[in-house]
């Protein structure tokens, strides 16, 4: 198997392009990133979309693992990676390879931020990643805490869960409250890695379609100059990823 | 990290400072006889008043299902594969062997980290990663390497269990059939037990031997490492 380019050194060699989004629950990236996968099927590009923690082998895994509550911040940590590393070789690779676009919802970042918070050194969670390939446009949604609970707490999901919540950390017997600790250090931890690896930061207090525009005129940039390929006789793909309620990992 | 007992970047949140147990790992290719072999270790140990518990490679309570699923249909990756048993050991490590050594029981490690090594190294040709991943292992207390040749081995394995499909490293392809599948895929392993023999000084035990001398040899490397065993009064067995 080839050596793969490090997640913070060269850009990947293959003809497709990889855009992420990141962001804690609330802030209101997978709606953005939504959006964007509209425009850009509109346009007639091929798109394929990924989600963090999607695989079926490791979600039943980790759905185990939280009902019995026996999961350690390692197990965790690498029960996560797992996935990614089954999605990177059997979603992301083989459309990147092809020419095509590839969407993901929350990418190594969102493991460097909440692993760290949640126990686990900061080198190793990098190094455990380092067979990751680099994004060729990486967003992160930015939004203060207060912002992000209210957007929770009056949306479609009316209540936090346990681990959304960081609640096996013990940080206080009141969801909303752990939620509010666990989430601002999960802030505070993203505020490093924008840095470190030079993600777009995006104001995500802004209007959803103000926020889009923004996002569709850096894609636009980004994307000029990257050919498409075409489908067969360019037929459009269809819309097949429906608009309902973002699911929380 | 700072702390010595962490093979790399070890588990931050867990001081491993109170482990009084010790940690015996029992290392070898498919089919040596490792099982057999910590089984009699644990009668004898057990008879001379210690408390052991034993440990095996993806028998973790999380992950156990889980990699058996993914072995018999999931064409994996060797980072899926890797990070799979990585997470059971991570499991054992928390949940089984920590707590046994903090009580001060030995524990028999049927299979290390040093076989992810191996497996990986195979499949990669890269040593970084793999050590990287397993960082938070604890560095044991001893390591037995029982070293036999492939060609042994093959008979050996074909006398008793049969060659299956991942113990002949199928998923590389290496060979016409299982058998030359097999042969190629144990001798690359056994070629990088045997560096790392080198490296990380594990005592080796010849397996082509009989069982009673195999057996004879793995408690001679034991004995010494046990808790007090001066007063158990061995003085006459301790080997060089």
């Amino acid at each position: 198997m080839t050596e793969l380019h490090g997640a913070k050194g060269a850009p990947h060699p293959y003809p497709g392009k990889l855009i992420i989004v990141e962001g804690i629950d609330g802030s209101g990236k997978s709606t953005q990133l939504l959006l964007l996968h509209k425009w850009l099927e509109s346009k007639g590009y091929k798109v394929f979309f990924t989600e963090w923690n999607s695989s079926d082998l490791v979600k039943d895994t980790t759905k185990r693992g939280k009902k019995t509550k026996s999961l350690t911040p390692t197990t965790f940590s690498l029960l996560h990676a797992t996935d990614f590393a089954s999605r990177l070789y059997h979603q992301i690779l083989p459309p990147l390879k092809a020419g095509m676009l590839v969407l993901a919802d929350r990418y190594m970042y969102t493991a460097f931020a909440r692993d760290v918070v949640r126990g686990v050194s900061r080198d190793w969670v990098r190094k455990l990643y380092h067979f990751a390939i680099k994004p060729d446009m990486a967003f992160y949604y930015r939004v203060p805490i207060e912002v992000a609970i209210s957007r929770l707490l009056r949306g479609t999901r009316g209540q936090f869960k346990y681990y959304e919540a960081g609640m096996d950390m013990n940080l206080s017997p009141d969801v909303t409250e752990s939620f509010r600790l666990f989430q601002s250090q999960i802030l505070a931890e993203y505020d490093k890695i924008v840095e470190e690896f030079g993600l777009l930061t995006m104001d995500a207090t802004l209007d959803i379609e103000t926020q889009q525009e923004q996002m569709r005129t850096l894609v636009q940039d980004a994307l000029r100059g990257y050919k498409p390929k075409r489908g067969t006789y360019g037929r459009r793909t269809l819309f097949w990823r429906r608009f309902d309620i973002p699911r929380s990992e | 990290m700072a702390d010595g007992r962490f093979f790399g970047d070890g588990l931050t949140y867990l001081d491993p400072s109170d482990l009084k147990g010790k940690l015996i790992a029992i290392e070898g290719t498919d089919g040596v006889g490792r099982s057999t072999h910590i089984e009699m270790l644990q009668e004898w140990l057990e008879v001379q008043g210690y408390g052991v518990i034993t440990t095996g490679w993806t028998r973790s309570n999380l992950m156990s299902k889980t990699i058996e699923v993914a072995k018999a249909g999931n064409i994996l990756d060797h980072w899926s594969l890797s990070l799979l048993y990585a997470t059971d050991f991570a499991d054992r490590l928390e949940h089984q062997i920590i707590p046994a050594l903090r009580s001060g029981f030995i524990v028999l490690a049927d299979r290390y980290i040093y076989t992810a090594f191996a497996r990986d190294f195979v499949r990669s040709g890269n040593r970084t990663w793999i050590r990287d991943v397993f960082g938070f292992a604890l560095i044991p207390d001893l390591v037995c390497y029982m070293r036999i040749d492939v060609e042994t081995l093959a008979l050996r394995v074909i006398e008793t269990t049969g060659m299956n499909y991942w113990e002949s490293g199928m998923d590389l392809r290496l060979g016409a059939d299982l058998y030359e599948s097999f042969k190629k895929y144990q001798s690359l392993l056994i070629e990088e037990f045997d560096k790392m023999a080198e490296e990380f000084r594990f005592n080796v035990v010849d397996a082509r031997k009989s069982p009673e001398e195999i057996q004879e040899e793995l408690r001679g490397h034991i004995l010494p490492v046990l808790p007090g065993h001066k007063r158990a009064g061995a003085s006459e067995q301790v080997p060089a």
